[in-house]
């Protein structure tokens, strides 16, 4: 579908990560008229699982079966918490749009239900999240059930060593082996990039030769896990291949960044962002903005220097990574339009000495105090601007890391905040979810 | 275990020691409860003074530092570059100390020439627009951490022991005599008993504590210095103010980096050193009217150590044989065969230990002379991977299918990690990744670690060295070690970066949920609850 660039857009979301990504989807889906801007980069760094709150609270390091359980928890003890907020129907609604439109964008979920699943780490640890992709979800059931299993790495692949996970988890997993293989073609190199090697399996040929490899290795096994390198733009058509081939479940493991899975991630949200209609100035820095009747935003990074304006602005723009939040020497501030940044009193409160301090650092919970709308403050408790609201992890209140939220955070907050703008600017209840 | 003489203590100062008996034929035996460097050696600014920063105040220090800086720029070329040094003054600066200084570097015996301003400004852009007055001398920067491991490498291959991760933990005294030393392994808790003729007590700041442990108290006192190190180097020279010593004057360029400090606090206690959010701004401040871009400069790391300030031995006047540096004999204490050697500089390690080398060996009837001062320190294969730019060039050198490259901050390949973990296997230890990053770049890169730490480790596992759930161990370990010397310079590019690092720890591994029923022991997928 192709749209006529309006002159005032519905919505103009400044940001390109999970959170950026999921106001856009969602924007779209309400048949606003939405304009994204944003330089990338976020999603890189993304497993691909999706969390949407495991641990709470966190200083006593409770995991919760049921994030939904864990939700109501939070909403008693933490009010102010973003998460809070977010009521559970608007939680799943956001999930389910998210993940179906991921599934046909080519990087397919399991069904999100009421429960968090554990998934295998490279590091052997069993890390607890809520969205799972299709290529990783054998592996909730094998870890869960730990049948005789076998896991293969590459040689080259330097963040990958199935011997470690083995040797990590082995004592407790007695059927679980380990095999090492050459890549198919890459006999002579000493590093591997999981990036290309994804793009190489999606080639029949590439594929064939490598499960050639794999197949004598089976064995008892009941099921075979891999690194995340099963297929770029394609993965859920490569996963389906291999285990077409190998006759059991296959599973990936999630490595360190820059993954494989993060990449798909980006890919398949800008694709499902674009179909839907959403206009995109990638690369575009958005330097500042005015409010008036409508927000007017000046952008670099557009040849020739441009303002686009908006009837409301989504400020999706991350925290210290993202960019959304500046950390001076001494305070926090907002990067774009100098918002009242939420934060401790004095830089020595930012940080715990133990890295691993269970109650986290405090300035992880610095960031914008908004009213329920996801609006952000002024300093005399007032939304900066009707408009103008403030979504994922630029929210301050939360620790994403620890709490095990960072999607959900994302997509939960944008989920309501469009919803919030719809009825602002009185588009009429959700649609149907659009597939 | 026997030998002639037990060494307590491996930094600067006990592998200095263990290299001069070893060169004269005394056997000796060093214990470390750490590592090498652990203390102070591998807590300080790593400038080999020239003597010029003591000349208004302490000429005798001033000449030590000179003439022990040329030898060591002979003995331990390796471990040193003559980087020379500049001092500069800056409008507001005392400029009578500015206009003594040449008069007292001439007094001294240590070259001083004055260098025009916008001369030294265009040799270091970094130098503030306001200085007044620079003056170059001789000083140099020195690799504190080669230094002690090629002098230690070059004693073990004397015959010398090693004994790392070993901790003095008593005294058997007969009478005069200390009979037995009793160590404990801090890693199995293992105890064991060592026979010395002598025994020199090398400890550093915990000289006090050991010497207390032999019953022989020493006064002492704490201070305790800060150190920042930028990210990207700010000036090929050493820069230091020209003005009495105080707070942060001295910029030494280290490699792709500079270090910043440093502070001078009193502490009591010696538990819990680290550095603060204070002292790190008031370094910047501090040196920012000679460095103005430390205004907007990002750091990686911070990081404090301690100077033991010496008195005399409670009770007694001890031989004190430096205003820099004390000997005790702990004579008038009783003690026969104790000595504790401790103060100083690193860049007077090895004259402290040829003078307790001198009276031990007196004490033992060994009349062979010190050897330290003519021969050069040999090169050791092991020693080497602590210099930014060696491990890169080695690797395009010879980059082979098994060589894959772990740490892309500063270039570090298996095949260097496999050689240090071989070499201190050889040793009997247990190396662990903190060992290896003190041996080479692993981690001291602007990502500290964040990525090659998680890929060594997994090569590690990969060679069959690391087993069951040792990796895990390390990391975390790894991790609030290099977060030691992060927390206090986390702002700007540096905490996005901390960020990173927590979000892939934390986030993606969770990493601080060890231990929780449910996370930990794949219980929870056994019995399929989440839940504790
Ligand atoms: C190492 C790592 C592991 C992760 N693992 C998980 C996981 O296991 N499970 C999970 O659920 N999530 C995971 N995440 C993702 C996490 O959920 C999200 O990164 C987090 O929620 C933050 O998303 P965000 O969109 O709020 O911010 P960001 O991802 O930081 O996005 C901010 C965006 O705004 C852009 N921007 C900022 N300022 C401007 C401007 N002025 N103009 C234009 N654009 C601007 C930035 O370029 C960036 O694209 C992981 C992330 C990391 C880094
Ligand atoms: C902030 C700072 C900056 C400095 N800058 C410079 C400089 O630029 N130039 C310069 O020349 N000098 C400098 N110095 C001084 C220099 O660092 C020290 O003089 C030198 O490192 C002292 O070495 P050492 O071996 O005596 O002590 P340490 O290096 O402290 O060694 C003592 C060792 O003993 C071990 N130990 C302690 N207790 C026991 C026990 N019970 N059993 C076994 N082992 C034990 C410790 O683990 C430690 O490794 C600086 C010092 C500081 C603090």
């Amino acid at each position: 579908m192709t749209q006529t660039q309006p002159k005032t857009w519905d919505v103009a979301v400044v940001g390109a990560g999970m959170a950026g990504m999921a106001a856009s989807l969602f924007a779209a889906e309400r048949g606003l008229s939405c304009l994204q801007i944003g330089n990338g980069g976020g999603l890189l760094f993304a497993s691909g699982l999706l969390d949407l709150l495991a641990v709470h609270p966190v200083a006593g390091r409770r995991l919760w079966d049921n994030p939904f359980e864990a939700l109501a928890m939070l909403r008693r003890d933490q009010p102010d918490h973003p998460l809070a907020r977010v009521d559970d129907a608007t939680m799943r609604a956001a999930f389910q749009s998210f993940t179906t439109a991921l599934g046909a964008a080519g990087m397919p979920y399991a069904p999100p239900g009421d429960r968090n699943a554990n998934v295998l780490t490279s590091l052997g640890t069993a890390k607890p999240t809520y969205g799972v992709p299709r290529t990783m979800s054998a592996g909730v059931g094998a870890l869960a059930g730990r049948p005789p299993c076998l896991l293969l790495d590459f040689r080259g692949l330097r963040e990958f060593s199935a011997r470690q996970i083995v040797a990590t988890i082995g004592d407790r997993w007695p059927g679980l082996r380990m095999a090492r293989v050459e890549f198919p073609g890459a006999e002579t190199t000493a590093e591997l990039y999981a990036a290309h090697m994804a793009v190489a399996l999606e080639s029949g040929d590439f594929r064939e030769r490598t499960i050639a490899r794999v197949r004598p290795l089976l064995g008892d096994a009941h099921a075979v896990g891999f690194p995340a390198v099963l297929g770029l733009a394609r993965s859920g058509a490569v996963h389906a291949a291999f285990e077409e081939a190998l006759g059991v479940p296959v599973f990936e493991i999630p490595t360190m960044p820059t993954s494989v899975p993060g990449l798909r991630l980006n890919s398949a949200l800008e694709q499902a962002v674009v179909t839907r209609g959403v206009h995109r100035m990638l690369r575009a820095n958005v330097t500042s903005a005015a409010f008036d009747g409508t927000a007017v935003l000046t952008l670099d990074g557009v040849p020739g220097g441009e303002t686009v304006s908006a009837r409301t602005v989504v400020l999706a723009t991350g925290r210290f990574t993202g960019r959304g939040l500046t950390a001076g020497q001494q305070r926090v501030t907002e990067s774009l339009l100098g918002l009242p940044v939420q934060q401790p009193a004095s830089r020595a409160a930012w940080h715990s000495r133990d890295f691993l301090d269970p109650a986290g650092h405090a300035v992880n919970r610095a960031g914008l105090a908004t009213d329920d709308e996801f609006r952000p403050l002024e300093s005399d408790g007032r939304p900066a601007w009707p408009g103008l609201f403030a979504v994922g992890s630029i929210l301050a209140g939360q620790d994403w890391m620890r709490e095990k939220c960072g999607a959900g955070l994302a997509l939960g907050t944008a989920r309501l905040a469009v919803d919030r703008i719809a009825r602002q600017l009185g588009v009429p209840g959700p649609l149907a979810e659009a597939g | 275990m026997e030998t002639q003489v037990l060494i307590i203590g491996g930094g600067a100062t006990g592998t200095a020691l263990a290299r001069d008996l070893a060169l004269r034929g005394v056997d000796c035996v060093l214990v470390e409860r750490d590592d090498i460097n652990a203390g102070a050696s591998g807590r300080n600014h790593g400038l080999l003074h020239s003597g010029a920063r003591y000349v208004s105040n302490d000429h005798e220090a001033a000449v030590e530092c000179r003439t022990e800086g040329e030898i060591l720029k002979r003995v331990a070329f390796r471990s040193i570059q003559d980087t020379g040094g500049y001092f500069v003054a800056v409008a507001g600066d005392d400029e009578k100390y500015v206009a003594d200084f040449p008069g007292h570097c001439q007094r001294s015996g240590i070259q001083a020439k004055v260098i025009d301003v916008a001369e030294a400004r265009e040799r270091e852009p970094a130098i503030s627009e306001h200085a007044i007055a620079v003056y170059e001398v001789p000083d140099a920067s020195v690799d504190p951490f080669r230094l002690s491991l090629e002098s230690m490498a070059q004693a073990r291959s004397l015959g010398a022991r090693l004994m790392r991760r070993t901790r003095v933990v008593g005294f058997d005294r007969v009478g005069s005599r200390i009979v037995g030393v009793r160590v404990r392994d801090t890693v199995t808790g293992a105890e064991q008993r060592i026979e010395a003729a002598q025994v020199v007590n090398a400890a550093g700041a915990w000289a006090r504590e050991v010497a207390l442990l032999a019953g022989a108290p020493v006064e002492m006192l704490y201070s305790k210095g800060t150190l920042l190190i930028t990210h990207g180097r700010m000036a090929q020279h050493v820069i230091n103010r020209l003005r009495k010593p105080g707070n942060a004057d001295i910029l030494m360029p280290g490699g792709t980096v500079s270090v910043l400090g440093t502070t001078s606090v009193r502490v009591d206690s010696l538990e819990d050193i680290h550095p603060t959010v204070d002292e790190v701004d008031l370094i910047i401040d501090e040196a920012s009217p000679m460095l103005p871009g430390l205004r907007s400069m990002r750091f990686i790391r911070a990081y404090a150590g301690v100077r033991p300030l010496l008195g005399s031995p409670a009770g007694a006047d001890g031989r004190n044989v430096s205003r820099g540096f004390a000997l005790y004999d702990h004579e008038d204490q009783g003690l026969s065969n104790f000595v504790t050697l401790t103060g100083g500089k690193l860049t007077t390690c090895r004259l402290m230990a040829e003078r307790a080398a001198d009276f031990v060996c007196g004490r033992l009837g060994v009349s062979s002379p010190c050897l330290t001062a003519v021969e050069v320190i040999p090169a050791a294969p092991e020693c080497e991977w602590t210099v930014p730019g060696r491990a890169p060039r080695e690797w395009m050198r010879a980059h082979g299918l098994d060589d894959p490259m772990l740490c892309e901050c500063e270039m570090v390949s298996g095949s260097v990690v496999d050689l240090l973990y071989a070499s201190l296997r050889s040793a009997g230890d247990m190396p662990t990744l903190t060992d290896i990053g003190l041996r080479s770049r692993v981690g001291k890169g602007a990502c500290q670690g964040a990525f090659c730490a998680i890929r060594t480790v997994a090569h590690l596992y990969q060679r069959g060295d690391f087993q069951a759930r040792r990796g895990l161990d390390e990391i975390t370990d790894f991790f609030r070690e290099r977060w030691r010397g992060q927390h206090a310079v986390l702002w700007g590019e540096q905490l996005a970066q901390a960020e990173l690092m927590e979000a892939l720890n934390c986030g993606l591994f969770g990493e601080e949920l060890r231990g929780v029923a449910g996370f930990d022991a794949l219980r929870a997928a056994a019995s399929g609850e989440g839940t504790p």
